[in-house]
């Protein structure tokens, strides 16, 4: 029980790192992006490269996924949104799904349609050697992962509440005129924004990546697609929202599979989803109004 | 101190400034009047550097400024105070102020700016650890200029600071716009549609009409041309 319900906070984790990207970049930006799952399957195929050619060092795979992961998303915003920033908002999401189709095609090419695991003599210190917490026995790697993702939060929190930046970026959510009008570079906020919300998705991708050992060019499109539906849930402008609903959904997830057949977990996990939304429409933490929208 | 050279701003092809020239001078407080879409906007957004103007010229402080930056604009010594208030809701009012000292780096000098806005603003300080959006429009509107003080600026530019409040809030905001223009010698451009308050501290007024400045005069000469008194001054 207790196990499962850490592999299920371990899960839950990660699609809260996920919808917590959303979540950044569209309370700044007021878009939804599309291919945020396919920056969490270069987030997660950056940490392989790097593990499996230059060391095998987690650490080193994470930060890999964040530099890349960080550059690649401002390279998006700067190429594209921030031409589109007036136009109407179907443009930049056909622009999303535009960036999700070239990073899979990507992928494809680079590494191919088969499956690539982190080869066992690698990877087995980490996912094999475990510490027992009371009856149970949890895994490094597991361990890892969800103390890494929990520690990412944390810091995101206090990045948001105290940074002078991350002050300026809820200021320019708030009101990017007003924020124009006390100097800050509202550019430069979307820009780091977007690029701080992808980083968010590539460190899930690597997490993700080395807690099941797959990789493989499509690993992002139904995450992405539960993480998306974790942040509608959590009232798609709420960080506490998005990692609530993202930890709910993990846990559902992990042990709806004592009740029904496996195969059905995704299943479980939007019936679950969808029917918090009949119950609450504007999402656990929405107030049916964005947060984070101008004030008058 | 600053100075709008025959500027012509355009939105597309609308043509929203039709060659506005202005000055205002070191320590003076000069009000831009007229109605609505008149171009009072556009001139802020102008020398804001929100949007950029076809041709002429701004001048602020002798260094030429026409397509800079807002950042630029701001360390030049330009603060608005927008219209509405513009508070950023959800941020407490301290962080307001904060937001409003973003281009300086003086950690010292912005605590003692933050003191010295409590002096002037007590409210900076009453309601410092609250939501900004909490407050009533009164309190907003100091805090909005508390924020925009935070900048140092040589010159406040406030677009509306009338609106939406009442007549005796309205005096006491005025009041506080000469004393803050006394004491600290800083340049004021008041935006206005109500003429006769922003004359009644202004030393000169000028008049937009479809983006042209049709009358350029002293306030008290503005307070008695007829011409003003029948369209702007609610005098028949």
């Amino acid at each position: 029980m207790f196990e499962q319900l850490i592999n299920g906070l371990t899960q839950g984790s990660i699609y809260a790192l996920l919808a917590l990207g959303f979540t950044i970049i569209f309370g700044v930006l007021r878009m939804v992006t599309f291919a945020h799952g396919e920056v969490f399957m270069v987030g997660a195929y950056s940490g392989f490269v790097v593990f499996t050619h230059l060391q095998d060092s987690l650490v080193l795979a994470i930060v890999a996924a964040v530099v890349t992961t960080f550059l690649l998303g401002a390279l998006m915003e700067i190429v594209a949104f921030r031409r589109l920033r007036d136009a109407p908002h179907f443009s930049s999401l056909l622009v999303t799904i535009g960036f999700s189709v070239v990073l899979t095609q990507l992928a494809l090419l680079i590494f191919g349609a088969e499956v690539e695991a982190i080869p066992m003599r690698q990877i087995e210190g980490l996912a094999f050697s475990e510490i027992r917490i009371g009856e149970v026995y949890v895994s490094y790697l597991q361990l890892s992962v969800l103390g890494v993702a929990i520690l990412i939060m944390a810091a995101t929190f206090l990045f948001f509440k105290y940074s002078r930046l991350g002050t300026a970026i809820r200021a320019t959510a708030q009101d990017h005129e007003a924020a124009m009008a006390m100097g800050v570079d509202v550019n430069r906020i979307f820009t780091v924004t977007f690029a701080f919300g992808s980083m968010m998705g590539g460190i899930a991708g690597v997490l993700i990546g080395f807690y099941y050992n797959l990789f493989y060019p499509t690993m992002g499109v139904m995450l992405g697609l539960k993480a998306f539906s974790a942040a509608v849930i959590g009232g798609l402008a709420s960080m506490p929202g998005a990692i609530v609903a993202g930890l709910m959904i993990g846990v559902v997830e992990v042990f709806s599979v004592d009740f029904v057949n496996s195969s059905f977990r995704h299943l479980i996990a939007f019936v679950f989803m969808f029917a918090i939304l009949l119950i609450r429409p504007q999402g656990l933490f929405g107030s049916g109004q964005l947060r984070g929208a101008r004030g008058d | 101190m600053l100075q709008l050279n025959d500027v012509h701003t355009w939105y597309g092809s609308v043509h929203a400034l039709r060659g506005v020239s202005l000055t205002v001078g070191e320590g003076e407080i000069v009000s831009l009047l007229g109605g609505n879409a008149c171009g009072k906007s556009t001139t802020m957004k102008t020398i804001l550097g929100w949007v950029k103007p076809r041709s002429g010229e701004v001048i602020f402080g002798g260094q030429r400024i026409t397509g800079k930056r807002p950042p630029q604009i701001v360390d030049a010594g330009i603060a608005p105070v927008l219209e509405r208030r513009r508070m950023f809701p959800q941020l407490t009012v301290r962080e307001n102020l904060m937001m409003g000292a973003w281009r300086r780096r003086d950690t010292a000098g912005i605590a003692k700016d933050i003191d010295k806005m409590a002096e002037i603003f007590p409210v900076t300080a009453s309601r410092a650890g609250q939501a900004a959006g909490t407050l009533s429009g009164g309190e907003q509107q100091m805090v909005a200029m508390a924020r925009a003080l935070m900048a140092r600026p040589k010159l406040l530019i406030m677009d509306e600071p009338s609106m939406g409040l009442s007549p005796k809030f309205v005096r006491t905001i005025f009041d506080l716009i000469i004393e803050l223009n006394r004491r600290e010698g800083l340049s004021i451009l008041v935006v206005e549609q109500n003429a006769n308050m922003a004359l009644s501290i202004a030393s000169r007024g000028y008049v937009l009409q479809t983006g042209e400045v049709v009358i350029a005069d002293t306030a008290d000469a503005l307070l008695n041309n007829p011409q003003m008194q029948k369209a702007y001054l609610g005098i028949a």
